[in-house]
């Protein structure tokens, strides 16, 4: 039976699990059956609400215990951290998510724990609520567990069975830094579940080729987490490790989370006012060009810069540092060519490509297309004998890139970057 | 000028294009009837809807266009916008009026008609996503989940396939108190469309869809109250962003949340 005191523990828990920046619920379709309870949509999965950060509420993100014995420097949880601890049993946690579910409230469940007594303990108690959920509930909807590192392989592959998703988080992208600031992990400890998982993932698909009905393993693959700006670790390096991940077949999304310092005692971590958001975005956008647009990292960051550009979108970035690459021709570049215009996203490539077999389009058809002119306008050309804009654009070679540089950074923008790097600055001892 | 009038209804403009095919016209205007004539139109022809008509231009049409496009089309008309009409009656004659064998005008962005009703049509896509993400249902006494909306566009009928494959083995009803009409599922067989008589005496706020106190299941305040403490919890206070918040859920949604910070 749920009580007050059950409130109180939801609130204790949720605070501590919400660092965790996953939530999505995509991956997996999977329809509703008759006496099961649910079902998953696929795509990028349904945001139930929004929190007032303005982040997605798609599943029940929560923790069976915050209590935990290892002393990882950039978590609340932590072992020497003076909070109030609290655990939820299997059968509160199974009703919550249950309930929560069938009011339209969540998409389903995201489950992790600290480690209590040792890592097999605490996962067999995280496979028993999955467990519990789709057999006897005969739950249907989202589940994404995360693995306790150093639990046995047994255990992660029962956990996978019932689970949409499962994730490891590498936390700190050098091995170096994270044993400096964990020193119960090291990089073995993340990669060894993740490849567990990538086996299982693989072996299930071998199995379900010979026998139809085989159970699906981890349908929805793996995703990571990796925090920004709690150590040395320059963008390059952040995502340099995100492409490498991105080369195992199962892994779906690695999300990065913008330091806070929650542990502010701690001399091994800096004191942030305030969390890098402008360098997180920034990195979403980059992961973002990787995983769509066909860039690869060497042409998002390099030697001469190892960081992201805070005050313009690295795609915009590329393009001021490749001029030669343009003016792209709308009316016949290919898709790839398309998708490096900045103000040009996927949407309206794919609508110019469509549309343009119909004739030849002008810079007042892409501007009702959607194009956000006021960006692509130094990119592109139309081939038109006379600009229906008022004044004739000049290309980005004409201008200079600094010039056109300046012409697109809004002063709000300026003035967040700028905010930001003053930030870092006084990080630096 | 060629003005032809008919009755709102997507059976009449059906209708319409079958008759500028069969007068060998293209009327320069679609109105409403009721609505203003303009002022220099020597030709006003009525179009008396005929569902056998407007049958005949619908299959025409699903043999030239791509079942996206038709649904687009469907899509399009349940915005119930005034400024759907024309675009759409002028996008389903151009269909009509292409060589056999031609693509279809379909993915022709730079056509304004085929533009307008598509865009139209994604906006009817995304608020039926919106359904999707923020109903809410409240348990009742004896077992129905209830939950009122009241969205812009005539989007219900679009969602309801969803819930019924998601929420299958519990009966609910979804209500739009906008158009006064719901669909109700009886944890069985097909979610029948239903309305109410004495729509003033439901037991249940048709303003922000909150069901009586007394009719609510013993343990729904428990859950509720669960959901509002999670919702405040989940929060990081460094990363308040209240803009991205009324970007993602526009104000008018709000009333509707059980997370409504009012209640
Ligand atoms: S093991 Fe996980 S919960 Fe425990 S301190 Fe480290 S990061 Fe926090």
């Amino acid at each position: 039976m749920l009580t007050e005191n059950t409130i109180e523990r939801l609130r204790i828990l949720t605070e501590s699990a919400k660092y965790d920046v996953s939530c999505s619920s995509s991956g997996t379709v999977r329809r509703g059956k008759p006496g099961f309870v649910g079902n998953t949509v696929g795509g990028v999965g349904i945001c139930h609400s929004f929190s007032d950060d303005g982040r997605c509420i798609s599943l029940l993100k929560v923790m069976l215990t915050n209590s935990c014995m290892y002393d990882c420097a950039y978590c609340v949880n932590r072992r020497s951290n003076d909070i109030p601890r609290a655990t939820l049993s299997v059968s509160e946690l199974v009703e919550i998510t249950m309930e929560f579910y069938r009011r339209n409230y969540i998409e389903g469940l995201f489950l992790s724990s600290g480690v209590v007594r040792s890592p097999d303990y605490t996962m067999e108690r995280l496979v028993a609520i999955v467990r519990e959920l789709r057999t006897t509930q005969r739950f249907y909807g989202y589940i994404h567990l995360k693995s306790i590192p150093g639990a046995s392989q047994e255990l992660l592959s029962q956990a996978g069975l019932y689970a949409d998703r499962m994730s490891v988080n590498i936390e700190i992208p050098k091995e170096s830094s994270l044993k400096l600031l964990a020193p119960e992990k090291d990089h073995q400890s993340v990669f060894q579940p993740m490849k567990l998982i990538q086996q299982g993932v693989l072996e299930n698909k071998e199995d379900r080729r010979r026998f139809h009905h085989a159970p699906r393993f981890v349908p929805a693959g793996q995703s990571t987490q990796m925090i920004v700006g709690a150590t040395k670790e320059t963008d390059r390096d952040i995502l340099t490790m995100s492409s490498m991940l991105y080369t195992q077949p199962t892994m779906r999304r690695v999300y990065y989370s913008g330091y806070i310092s929650v542990n502010t005692y701690d001399a091994r971590l800096p004191v942030l006012k305030q969390p890098p958001l402008v360098r997180e975005n920034r990195l979403y956008q980059a992961d973002w060009l990787l995983r769509f647009y066909q860039y690869k990292v060497e042409e998002i960051v390099d030697e001469q810069h190892p960081d992201l550009d805070l005050e313009i979108d690295p795609k915009l970035s590329w393009a001021l540092r490749h001029p030669e690459f343009f003016p792209v021709d709308v009316n016949t570049a290919d898709y790839e060519t398309l998708l490096r215009v900045p103000g040009l996203g996927v949407k309206s490539a794919v609508t110019i490509v469509n549309s343009r077999r119909f004739g030849r389009l002008t810079s007042f058809d892409l501007k009702r297309i959607g194009v956000v002119m006021k960006k692509a306008k130094y990119f592109i050309t139309c081939h038109e004998l006379s600009s229906p804009l008022p004044g004739s654009i000049r290309s980005v070679n004409e201008l200079q890139p600094e010039r056109v540089r300046q012409l697109l950074v809004s002063p709000q923008e300026r003035k967040l970057a700028e905010k930001e790097k003053q930030l870092t600055l006084d990080l630096e001892p | 000028m060629t003005v032809y009038t008919f009755d709102g209804t997507l059976d009449g403009l059906m209708t319409a294009v079958f008759d500028a095919f069969e007068r060998h016209e293209q009327p320069e205007k679609l109105l409403t009837k009721g609505e203003a004539l303009p002022l220099f139109c020597d030709n006003v022809h009525e179009v008396i809807t005929n569902e056998e008509k407007a049958k005949r231009v619908w299959v025409g049409l699903e043999k030239r266009l791509t079942c996206q496009a038709l649904r687009i089309i469907s899509v399009s008309w349940l915005s119930e916008l005034p400024e759907v009409v024309n675009p759409l009656f002028n996008y389903v004659c151009k269909t009509f009026r292409q060589p056999q064998g031609a693509t279809s005008i379909a993915l022709n962005y730079a056509d304004p008609d085929v533009l307008a009703v598509t865009r139209i049509g994604w906006k009817v896509s995304h608020e039926q996503l919106r359904m999707k993400q923020f109903i809410r249902f409240q348990k009742a006494k004896d077992g129905t989940y209830l939950a009122v909306i009241g969205p812009d566009h005539n989007v219900l009928p679009l969602v309801i396939g969803h819930f019924r494959d998601r929420f299958n083995d519990q009966s609910w009803l979804i209500y739009d108190a906008k158009r006064h009409y719901g669909f109700y599922y009886e944890g069985l067989g097909m979610p029948m469309q239903i309305t109410f008589e004495n729509e003033a005496s439901v037991p249940f706020n048709l303003y922000d869809g909150k069901l009586k106190p007394d009719l609510l299941s013993s343990d729904d305040q428990l859950f509720q109250d669960l959901w509002r403490t999670y919702f405040k919890a989940i929060c990081i206070k460094e990363r308040l962003n209240p803009r991205k918040q009324i970007k993602e859920i526009p104000l008018r949604y709000w009333k509707y949340l059980t997370e409504n910070k009012k209640k």
